[in-house]
């Protein structure tokens, strides 16, 4: 739905050049979530920025829905008639709203249809239309500084979701949110990808965003794409920083002589309890140190640190055994604390 | 002089005020307003960037701001001739006031417009809105309140400007104030133009902070309480007149849609 290739941004001001994007592949599957997460200047505003040409990319090209917009930007600054028409099929969310004061919250859903032309009977029915989608229905003639901020974001997606677009672009949506109107924004573009088909391409730098409903991912540092895949991609891949992130595990082993491994269950694994399972099949006892699962459509998604009594060489058939239900295994690199605290034992005496 | 000797004079001098500071304003606003708004969008960044046309036009308003008025109404004689057929008179004092005021004015929609949160053009950019679209729906309604103001000190400092209108013989209260009450030496009629004066620019003043206040108001005056604010009683509705019974009840749940 949203692809882009070679995307590269050059920012240059009085003779210094920055380098913003740097030859970034994007690709946002139809109806997916797609978040691409990073730390303040990796680039990601001027990704989502670049993909419906509100930034002019210095090279590469980016194509939605089939469209090549780069070819439609032409040379000039202004935006050409057909990129206009391209960009009211893209509808786009802020971290700031951006709602005009000077309308009210009905006016303001009407907008882009006053821009596509729309009759004004129409324009009305459509906005109080998508004011009901958005929970909004008795908030048409308030004007925006009356709401609450997570009240003029559900404006503002409703604006943004007034021309029927196929993609929503959410810049920072709930960064300016509380926890908790975060999560119900969240829930609502997840609603909304799901009941319409839409799909969302986001950038955020809270994980939590990611977590709660993101299909993929990508992970962006100094203007590159360092990592991205379906989650369960993500998480099938060794050493992947965002699967880390995604599902952080951590805890120590209980004492020397132990064997901790990390166990990643990746959506594809059999759906059946294998912890218990293997402490059944082995007659051994399985501590669990820590875990950070989820199941999503009955499946099981998330990593989890477990502690098997004796070494590793004692440890290879049960490990086998979790690798044959389709479980990714490693070992954790976790020191035992314990010669430590033998040490301190021993002085105390 | 008695009340009633003034009184032909004060009622010439009034309509002969309010006949040019109309008129100049009314000049003001169809010059001031879309030079200002040009050189906001020729300015670097700018969604018609040219810098140029940007340049030129800021020293062309510069060059009107710096010129005394004084100076300029005189020095616009000849011209005023041309455009009204005559040198004298409120209609020759108008053309004078008008280019007086095109620069200033065009400067306080410049700020005004400058104002405008850079977002909401690039939210309605992101709607596929063009060049127009930005300036009429976006620019001149987010700036208006700002407008408002600019134009209130506009007709207020061409008030003071027409009073200079007496170097052309153009008339009005400040010219009766200078010819009578200064060079007559007659005190009374001084006194009553200065109150005149006072009180069309109060009036002036008021009308614009009404009006600014009213478009201001939309702006979340009523917003919901927030923080500490929640949990203080609502602020008496003037139907509840503040009883007790009322501002105890239990604040309508604000956030139950979020």
């Amino acid at each position: 739905m949203i692809t882009t290739k070679g995307l590269t941004k050059v920012y240059r001001s009085r003779g210094r050049e920055v380098t913003a994007l740097d030859g970034v592949d994007l690709h946002v599957r139809e109806g997916e979530v797609y978040g691409v997460i990073g730390q303040s200047g990796a680039g990601k505003s001027t990704l989502i920025r670049c993909v419906n040409l509100l930034e002019r990319p210095s090279s590469g090209t980016v194509t939605v829905a089939g469209q090549d917009l780069t070819a439609l930007a032409g040379r000039g600054q202004r935006a050409g008639a057909e990129l206009r028409r391209a960009r009211s099929r893209i509808g786009m969310v802020f971290q700031h709203f951006n709602l005009l004061s000077s309308r009210t919250v009905q006016a303001n859903i009407e907008l882009p249809l006053e821009i596509l032309g729309v009759s004004g009977k129409e324009r009305e029915r459509k906005a109080l239309e998508l004011l009901d989608l958005v929970g909004l229905a008795d908030k048409a003639k308030a004007y925006p500084g009356q709401l609450s901020g997570g009240q003029k974001q559900r404006v503002g997606i409703a604006r943004a979701l007034a021309g029927d677009p196929k993609v929503l672009l959410s810049d920072e949506s709930t960064s300016a949110l509380d926890p908790e109107t975060t999560r119900s924004i969240l829930q609502l573009l997840r609603d909304l990808n799901q009941q319409l088909g839409l799909t969302v391409l986001l950038i955020t730098h809270e994980m939590d965003v990611v977590k709660t409903i993101c299909d993929s991912a990508a992970l962006m540092k100094g203007g590159r794409v360092v990592e991205s895949g379906t989650v369960s991609e993500l998480l099938a891949t060794p050493g992947s920083e965002l699967a880390a992130e995604l599902f952080p595990v951590g805890g120590e082993p209980s004492g020397p002589d132990r064997t901790v491994v990390d166990v990643t269950f990746h959506g594809d694994a059999a759906t059946q309890p294998v912890i218990s399972q293997l402490s059944r099949t082995y007659n051994i006892d399985i501590s669990i140190l820590g875990a950070a699962m989820d199941t999503v459509c009955g499946k099981q998604v998330g990593r989890m640190r477990i502690e098997l009594p004796g070494r590793f060489e004692e440890n290879v058939v049960p490990i086998g055994f979790l690798r044959e239900q389709g479980l990714q295994v490693d070992v954790a690199d976790v020191q035992t604390p314990a010669p430590a605290a033998a040490l301190l034992k021993e002085g105390a005496k | 002089m008695t009340w009633a000797e003034m009184q032909p004079l004060l009622r010439d001098a009034c309509l002969d005020t309010l006949f040019m500071v109309w008129w100049s304003t009314v000049y003001a606003v169809l010059g001031g307003l879309p030079l200002g708004l040009l050189l906001v969008l020729t300015d670097r960044g700018g969604l018609l960037q040219n810098v140029a046309v940007n340049k030129v036009l800021g020293a062309i308003l510069n060059l009107g701001r710096s010129l005394p008025f004084i100076i300029l109404i005189v020095w616009l004689i000849p011209f005023s001739r041309m455009v009204v057929g005559t040198s004298i008179g409120p209609s020759a004092a108008v053309v004078a006031l008008a280019i007086g005021a095109v620069p200033f004015f065009a400067r306080l929609v410049e700020t005004a417009v400058r104002e405008v949160d850079h977002g909401l053009v690039e939210a309605v950019q992101s709607m596929g809105g063009g060049t127009w679209t930005l300036i009429f729906k976006v620019l001149l309604p987010q700036a208006l309140p700002s407008l408002l103001a600019g134009l209130t000190t506009t007709v207020i400092t061409l008030i003071g400007y027409s009073a200079m209108a007496g170097a052309v013989g153009g008339g009005g209260l400040g010219n009766l104030a200078i010819t009578y009450g200064y060079q007559r030496r007659e005190d009374a009629l001084m006194n009553v133009t200065i109150l005149l004066l006072i009180a069309i620019v109060t009036v002036v003043q008021i009308a614009g902070d009404l009006a600014v206040r009213r478009l201001a108001s939309r702006g979340g005056r009523q917003a919901a309480p927030v923080g500490l604010r929640r949990l203080l009683p609502a602020r008496p509705k003037p139907a509840a007149a503040g009883t007790a019974a009322v501002a105890a009840e239990p604040e309508p749940a604000l956030d139950k849609a979020v």
